[in-house]
């Protein structure tokens, strides 16, 4: 097993020419965004912009194949662009748009390669198939790079509507079940890479799966993909921050309770032989969760900062606020008892799967059931 | 000595991480209760909704403003307390091991780490200790020697910021936790309690409101409104307390120039914004700014931020239709203020209006609901595929204009609600005045349609109506259309009994509308023959509304109408129309005819002298939470001893398999190092 020892030193030495490629092309990218859609952003959307080079750069210096997969995307966003020529109406009209990269059809895409992946590792998981779960990998490398095309499409089509309407799609509860599945799947990609094992797949896809089964019931009778304008309290740069930063939060909870799920079976003597040690296991699980206490962390700071802006007061103990500060005081105390206390075993396991349904009301619940200012996709 | 114990008991119990543990549990369940209750509506909400028994009870409990109440800041200051316990307790050792390289561990508690493992020693000690010396300096550790009888020890510690990220996040909730304090309610609840304030109902004149209900300049936490309409000014915000309000005076006198209210074309409000001028009373200078959504200004330490608008006082000019029967068709201009009360007792009316909204607009989706022809589900995908933009339904988003809002009271105080829009709207090919009407807030608006004549008015309606309701007119109206119903030489006894019949249809529909003629019908005509009775009155009473139109016309001294399908299109609505006026339930309509719009701002004005605190306290969170849990410390420790022997011991703060992987990495390339490769 390779793990990666995050020394200052090695972690240098790993530097590559690609990685300078990559920075490069990211820096080229911004560059290229800044003189053709400047005029759409204030002082503050040019910082955040600026601010992504470095931290996409430093990304792609850690894990490798996120290079090719943010190269990927960026180029089948820019073919769709350039499909489009300015024009919306091109999407009945070109083929590769209509079906294959406008974002309505890559997102669909997205849909049908996740639940194709997660069929993929579970006959990997049943059948023992090392195939079957290869071709799991694959496809929600597909997955991710689709769904990413389509969120930058999506983006550049909001603005084709109308420059009054444009804005990053993540404003909504359809756009960031989006989000959500990409960020969970690239995530887990991540872990698979790191930990070499490829059994913890079945059930990480699983919850990207039901993900994508609500967007897709949301899509289809809620007719929710449609791009929707923005209401005045969310036209704010603080939304590029604030709502990816929450959910990698989620996504991070999401996977690590997945993992709580695939532990406490391998506690119980089920699929032993299949799945990952325990202590692998478990491993993951911490350190999915410890970097999603740490975005949860600061995506509540800034959306404490944004609210402070938007209705006057950084804290108002509004349902969403008051349920983001749940799920932050659940994950602390696991955190503490895990670390101050050293505890192990499947007590964390079973906290990590019910910390997932607290996580799921605060994302989704409170949306149905409570209302308050933070309500941007009723359901 | 025992009293000391026990506060030693307590202190340990307070810094402890059990307590710790319990307490955030605790929190996070009283948190929740907050969320279940709507918090901070008004009173009469709760009323309602608790009943009488429960409501005090809830009240007690402070559940209507959980997290003002006085045991969920009992526990947040028992977070404080632990976790400040907890800082103060682990302070000492904390720093003692932070410094500390341990230098002076002995071989036998080396070799009970978890991780240790001996390998052979084939160099020098010495030249052994400065090679090891650059290794571990070169991987990142501080390297402190000790040097002992027939060994050394190199103790190497990294990562010992981790400590600093354990005062960093624990200090920081102790900041945010009392930034929070000074931003709450909690220094006005002080306020009233020493400096003797009371709340007051709202209800009276802000000038009427006596100082001991008024918060002075001095005060250096609150959070209030400002309601300002376009060309007023204030300088006092109100400040909600639980059941009633207090007066928070403003350093500064803020007016609004204009409102700026913005929709998109789906009707989505895009853009509120407020042109104000803020003057300083002292130096009498004034500046001027526009506050939006998302972008506060601050003025003399003041935070001001665009919360909402209201309508400022609009003026409504508007017609009031008598619609009680016999009382003609006249029409009596009427004006008034949104917000106004008006007392209507002219002619016999006992009744009041009062104007609740006024809306500019009214963006609807017109498009008919006709569903589509749906096609399977590869069809239906398909809809889906493309770009986000397109809509799989059908819409058609129109502006439909005016309306206003009102309740009309009665002598015995029922109230109706209505809502009036004010230009005519195409529904199926012709041209409506929607008037809508409920008996209860709660309830859906039900619309009557009123419709327009040639001239693009409602009058004739009116007119027809008028003649038709009336009862002293209906003998006149039988005469007619009997007249016109039956040839001239049509028996006398054929004559009288269809205008008898007339009388009574047009009797029926004036009491019952449609409603009534159908009991008839079902009481006196069997089964059978109902459908084509029906339509004989039917018959009659588009005749007589014809009728009713040519006696209109000409009281009016207008030429006769000339038969056409559009003035039967006319008739039919007319007499559609008047059947649903029987149940408007108003004596008058109030037709809409011209308004001028007066909007005000809503501004939320606060100091929170807790921010920069609070603020402060989340970066050293953020910082504090990374380097707790992304600075690994490591200890790693090599006995060189003469024997020939070298002991390597590891320690990481946390188990976890990255130490396992580190301890393997350096075992392995500190044996590499020790052991070098004999040469050939």
């Amino acid at each position: 097993m390779d793990i990666a020892h995050k020394d200052s030193t090695s972690l240098l030495r790993r530097l590559n020419p690609g990685d300078a490629l990559f920075a490069l092309a990211l820096i080229g990218g911004a560059l290229f965004a800044l003189r053709q859609y400047g005029g759409f952003m204030d002082i503050y959307d040019k910082a955040i912009l600026l601010l992504t080079v470095p931290a996409l750069a430093a990304v792609g210096v850690v894990w490798k194949p996120f290079r090719l997969f943010l190269a990927a995307s960026a180029g089948l966003a820019v073919c769709s662009l350039s499909l489009y020529g300015g024009d919306l109406a091109r999407a009945e009209q070109a083929f590769f748009l209509k079906y294959l990269i406008s974002s309505q059809t890559a997102i669909m895409w997205m849909s049908a390669l996740f639940f194709i992946a997660t069929g993929a590792y579970l006959l990997g998981l049943a059948a023992r198939s090392d195939f079957a779960e290869a071709t799991g990998t694959a496809l929600t490398w597909c997955a991710v790079t689709m769904g990413t095309t389509g969120l930058f499409v999506r983006w550049y089509e909001s603005y084709l509507i109308g420059a009054d309407v444009g804005h990053i799609p993540i404003s909504n509860l359809y756009e960031v079940f989006v989000l959500f599945s990409l960020i969970t799947g690239l995530l887990y990609l991540y872990y698979e890479g790191v930990y070499a094992t490829r059994r913890m797949g079945a059930f990480v896809l699983t919850v990207i799966s039901a993900a994508v089964a609500f967007l897709l019931w949301y899509t289809f009778s809620r007719e929710a993909h449609e791009i929707q304008p923005l209401i005045p309290a969310l036209q704010s740069y603080w939304m590029k921050v604030h709502v990816p930063a929450n959910f990698i939060g989620y996504g991070a909870f999401a996977l690590a309770a997945m993992i709580g799920v695939a532990d406490l079976l391998v506690r119980h003597n089920i699929l032993v032989s299949r799945l990952p040690a325990a202590r692998v296991l478990e491993d993951v699980m911490y350190k999915a969760i410890a970097i999603g206490f740490a975005f949860f962390t600061i995506a509540t700071i800034l959306g404490a900062l944004w609210a402070a802006e938007a209705w006057g007061t950084y804290w108002q103990w509004d349902p969403k606020e008051t349920w983001a500060f749940i799920v932050w005081l659940n994950y602390a105390t696991w955190l503490h008892i895990r670390l101050t206390k050293g505890l192990r075993g499947a007590l964390l396991s079973w906290w990590a799967v019910i910390g997932l349904l607290v996580t799921a009301f605060a994302f989704v619940g409170v949306n149905m059931f409570l209302s308050g200012l933070h309500s941007y996709g009723s359901l | 000595m025992r009293p000391r114990s026990t506060s030693r008991a307590v202190y340990e119990l307070l810094s402890s991480m059990r307590f710790a543990i319990s307490l955030l549990t605790v929190l996070g369940i009283a948190s929740i209760i907050g969320t279940v209750v709507k918090q901070n509506e008004p009173y009469n909400n709760y009323l309602s909704q608790f009943g009488p028994f429960w409501f005090p009870v809830f009240e007690k409990l402070g559940l209507y403003s959980v997290y003002n109440s006085f045991w969920f800041l009992t526990i947040l200051g028992f977070l404080v307390l632990s976790t400040s316990a907890c800082i103060i307790r682990q302070t000492r050792p904390m720093f003692k091991d932070m410094r500390s390289f341990r230098e002076h561990a002995r071989e036998t508690s080396l070799a009970s780490f978890a991780h240790h493992a001996r390998i052979p020693l084939l160099q020098p000690r010495a030249e052994a200790r400065d090679a090891l010396l650059a290794y571990l300096q070169r991987a990142g550790f501080a390297v402190r020697c000790n040097e002992r009888d027939k060994s050394v020890l190199l103790a190497a510690k990294q990562g010992s910021l981790t400590r600093v990220g354990y005062f960093l996040a624990h200090g920081a909730i102790v900041l945010i936790c009392v930034g929070g304090l000074l931003d709450g309610n909690l220094p006005l609840k002080l306020r009233m309690a020493l400096g003797g304030k009371q709340v007051t109902s709202g209800n009276q004149l802000i000038a009427d409101i006596g100082p001991q209900s008024r918060l002075g300049l001095d005060n250096w936490s609150f959070r209030g409104n400002v309601f300002i309409p376009e060309g007023k000014s204030a300088n006092t915000a109100v400040v909600n307390v639980q059941d009633g309000i207090l007066l928070q005076d403003l350093p500064f006198t803020v007016s609004l120039r204009k409102f700026h209210l913005e929709h998109y074309e789906s009707g989505m409000p895009k853009r509120f914004a407020s042109d104000i001028v803020l003057t300083d009373p002292a130096t009498g200078q004034s500046i001027e700014k526009t506050i939006e959504v998302n972008k506060p200004f601050e003025f003399a330490g003041v935070m001001m931020y665009q919360a909402s608008f209201e309508d400022g006082g609009s003026r409504m000019r508007m017609l009031a239709h008598d619609l009680r029967p016999g009382h003609g068709s006249s029409a009596m201009p009427l004006e008034a203020a949104v917000g106004d009360s008006l007392k209507l007792s002219s002619q016999g009316l006992d009744h009041s209006i009062e104007l609740g909204s006024f809306r500019a607009f009214n963006i609807e989706n017109m498009a008919s609901d006709a569903p589509e022809g749906d096609g399977g589900t590869l069809t239906r995908l398909e809809k889906h595929l493309g770009s986000g933009a397109r809509s799989s339904t059908r819409k058609d988003m129109q502006n439909v204009g005016p309306s206003i809002q009102f309740k009309l009271r009665d002598s015995a105080g029922q109230a109706r609600e209505y809502q009036n829009f004010m230009q005519p709207i195409l529904q199926d090919g012709a041209w409506y005045l929607l008037t809508g009407m409920r008996d209860s807030p709660s309830a859906p608006f039900r619309f009557m349609r009123i419709p327009m004549d040639g001239d693009g008015r409602p009058d004739s309606w009116f007119e027809i109506r008028s003649v038709l309701l009336d009862t002293s007119r209906h003998a006149e109206l039988a005469r007619r259309f009997t007249a016109t119903a039956l040839p001239a030489s049509a028996a006398a006894e054929v004559r009288g009994r269809l205008e008898e019949t007339t009388r009574r249809t047009l009797e029926l529909f004036a009491l019952g509308g449609f409603d009534g003629l159908g009991k008839f019908i079902e009481s006196t005509i069997p089964a059978g023959e109902r459908d084509k009775a029906a339509d004989v009155f039917i018959k009659i009473l588009e005749g007589c509304a014809w009728e009713a139109w040519n006696l209109a016309r000409s009281a009016a001294g207008a030429p006769a109408p000339t038969p056409s399908p559009t003035h039967a299109r006319l008739l039919r609505d007319t007499l559609n129309a008047t059947n649903d006026s029987l149940h408007y339930g108003a004596p008058v309509y109030f037709q809409l005819t011209g308004f001028d719009e007066v909007r005000a701002t809503v501004l939320q004005v606060t100091r929170s002298p807790g921010k920069p605190i609070v603020y402060l306290g989340s970066l050293l969170l953020v910082l504090g939470v990374f380097a707790m849990l992304y600075i690994r410390e490591r200890r790693l420790f090599v006995l060189l001893k003469d024997s020939g022997e070298a002991l390597v011991a590891f320690t990481s703060n946390r188990k976890s398999m990255d130490a396992d992987e580190s301890f393997q990495h350096h075992r392995d390339a500190i044996a590499a190092l020790l052991t070098p490769p004999v040469s050939p």
